[in-house]
């Protein structure tokens, strides 16, 4: 899930400043597990604009708010929202940008979009993978140094290891270290002295079409 | 043909001392420490940009050590720049005359003065190394043909007193396997274990230049243990250092011992120095 967090809220009535009706679209999937753009979260943003003196148009927290055509007919069918100034999107990045495409207003985002998080327990998310577009988890033990090395090195670990732990934190472990015990407990540690190529980054910089697009015309 | 390269291969004890490019144009005294190692040295490595604080380039105060007729060691990271502008200065140095360089990852920006910095790693110690070996082959990372291949003897840094160590000696390894064909290391300070390190990698039959780090006091040897990776100074030395009457002197006798008992366990020594370049000279006359 793309985990979010809250804006401060400063912040966010600084970029609503020229808009008075504000209509506020959270989102049911990740940012309702984030604690960010939830029913509580989004029914919190209507008391604050009303404390801040403007005018709640009302609110809808749609399954996916990403889906831009599934958001088209949910704020559709949402009446209040067709004379809002402005939408207060408590969404990731994808979810602001599906809300402008949809409605062509102006959007104000209320969140940060942090990562992409593998949860632990619920609340508790862990950030293991960066979509690089180039994946090598399976010859680094399903554990990737792209993401977790503060270098994102491939061939580790680096002369910053100092007892296990990295040198940019060091109540870090080294992934590096990781990699190797995992790998080890599988005994599979001899895998490490065969080098990793240079990474290309050309699926994921200097590209010729942006935003990347991906159909799949079966579904 | 690099002349470390030659006092290596002859079985020669080499040693090499590290100089700092300064912050700023002014080098009448980096000039001045070129010429007092300048015949006493078989090398003088020079840091790039070392834990990520910003310093003169490591080509250009090289190639002062080269035209002032001494044997530079172009250290390069792969912190600062891409694929790109990492070739580009190993063809620049390769045509300044540089024959030896130290291909290394470097330390992450957040422990030097621009940690705002955005970190590169585009490559890595050991895919550099690929790419030097290329290049001295005469075609670049891409395969695409030089006018003029570069002739490097490269090299690579090496942790020995690191735990665990296993990570280290498979990626020890893969450097060689990359092009490595020599290794200076990290400090070291407990000759017992630094033996130890030798017979696990023996096998390699790579020289080996272990660091000799010259101390100057008990409070910088405690700073040293807390913020620099790799390093660890027993007990016994800091106490040395405390109880001297000149903590200087005293740092001077021990990268001596240091040196000496090296010289049975080596191919030779690395000696480096946190702000003391001077008194180098000093350390090789009593060797």
């Amino acid at each position: 899930m793309i985990v979010t967090e809250k804006k401060p809220q400063h912040e966010v009535l600084e970029s609503l400043r020229d808009y008075q009706k504000v209509f506020v679209i959270g989102c049911g999937s990740c940012a309702t597990a984030s604690k960010t753009g939830g029913e509580e979260e989004c029914k919190e943003w209507i008391e604050e604009l009303k404390n801040s003196g403007k005018e709640p148009a009302g609110y809808i927290v749609p399954e996916e708010t990403c889906h831009i055509l599934l958001l088209k007919s949910q704020i559709r069918q949402a009446q209040s929202a067709s004379d809002a100034d402005a939408f207060l999107v408590l969404a990731c990045g994808a979810g602001v940008q599906a809300v402008s495409e949809a409605t062509g207003k102006p959007v104000v985002a209320g969140l940060n979009s942090m990562f992409l998080g593998t949860t632990y327990r619920a609340g508790e998310f862990l950030k293991y993978c960066s979509m690089c577009g180039n994946c090598v988890l399976s010859y680094t033990a399903g554990i990737c140094p792209v993401t977790r090395c503060p270098k994102g090195l491939v061939n580790g670990p680096c002369g910053g290891m100092i007892n296990g732990m990295c040198e940019v934190d060091n109540t870090m472990k080294c992934v590096w270290v990781e990699i190797y015990e995992r790998l080890k407990s599988q005994n599979k540690q001899y895998r490490l002295a065969s080098i990793t190529p240079a990474r290309s980054y050309k699926s994921i910089r200097n590209l010729k079409i942006e935003p990347r697009k991906l159909s799949r015309k079966a579904l | 043909m690099s002349k470390l390269r030659e006092a290596i291969q002859h079985k020669k004890f080499v040693i090499t001392a590290e100089l700092s490019p300064r912050k700023g144009t002014i080098v009448t005294n980096f000039i001045k420490m070129v010429h007092a190692l300048k015949g006493k040295v078989d090398a003088i490595n020079i840091t790039d940009n070392q834990r990520a604080v910003m310093r003169m380039s490591s080509l250009v105060a090289s190639y002062l050590v080269l035209r002032e007729g001494a044997e530079p060691v172009f250290q390069l990271t792969c912190r600062d720049r891409n694929r790109i502008a990492l070739q580009s200065d190993l063809l620049g140095a390769a045509t300044l005359g540089i024959k030896n360089v130290l291909a290394l990852t470097g330390d992450h920006p957040s422990a030097g003065d621009f940690p705002e910095a955005k970190p590169v790693f585009d490559l890595d110690a050991t895919t550099l190394l690929q790419t030097i070996k290329k290049l001295n082959s005469g075609v670049d990372l891409n395969d695409h043909p030089l006018k003029g291949s570069t002739d490097f003897f490269a090299g690579a840094a090496l942790t020995p007193q690191t735990q665990p160590l296993d990570p280290v000696l498979l990626s020890m390894e893969r450097k060689i396997k990359a092009g490595a064909e020599f290794f200076q290391t990290q400090p070291v300070f407990d000759i017992g274990a630094f033996e130890l390190f030798m017979t696990k990698i023996a096998s390699f039959k790579a020289p080996i230049i272990p660091g000799v780090l010259l101390l100057h006091s008990a409070e910088q040897a405690l700073n040293l243990n807390d913020h620099v990776p790799g390093i660890k100074i027993p007990e016994v030395m800091i106490q040395r250092l405390k109880n001297a009457s000149d903590p200087r002197l005293e740092g001077i006798e021990i990268a001596v011992e240091l040196i000496k008992s090296l010289r049975e366990i080596s191919s030779g020594v690395h000696i480096m120095t946190v702000g003391q370049e001077k008194d180098i000279p000093v350390i090789l006359e009593r060797i």
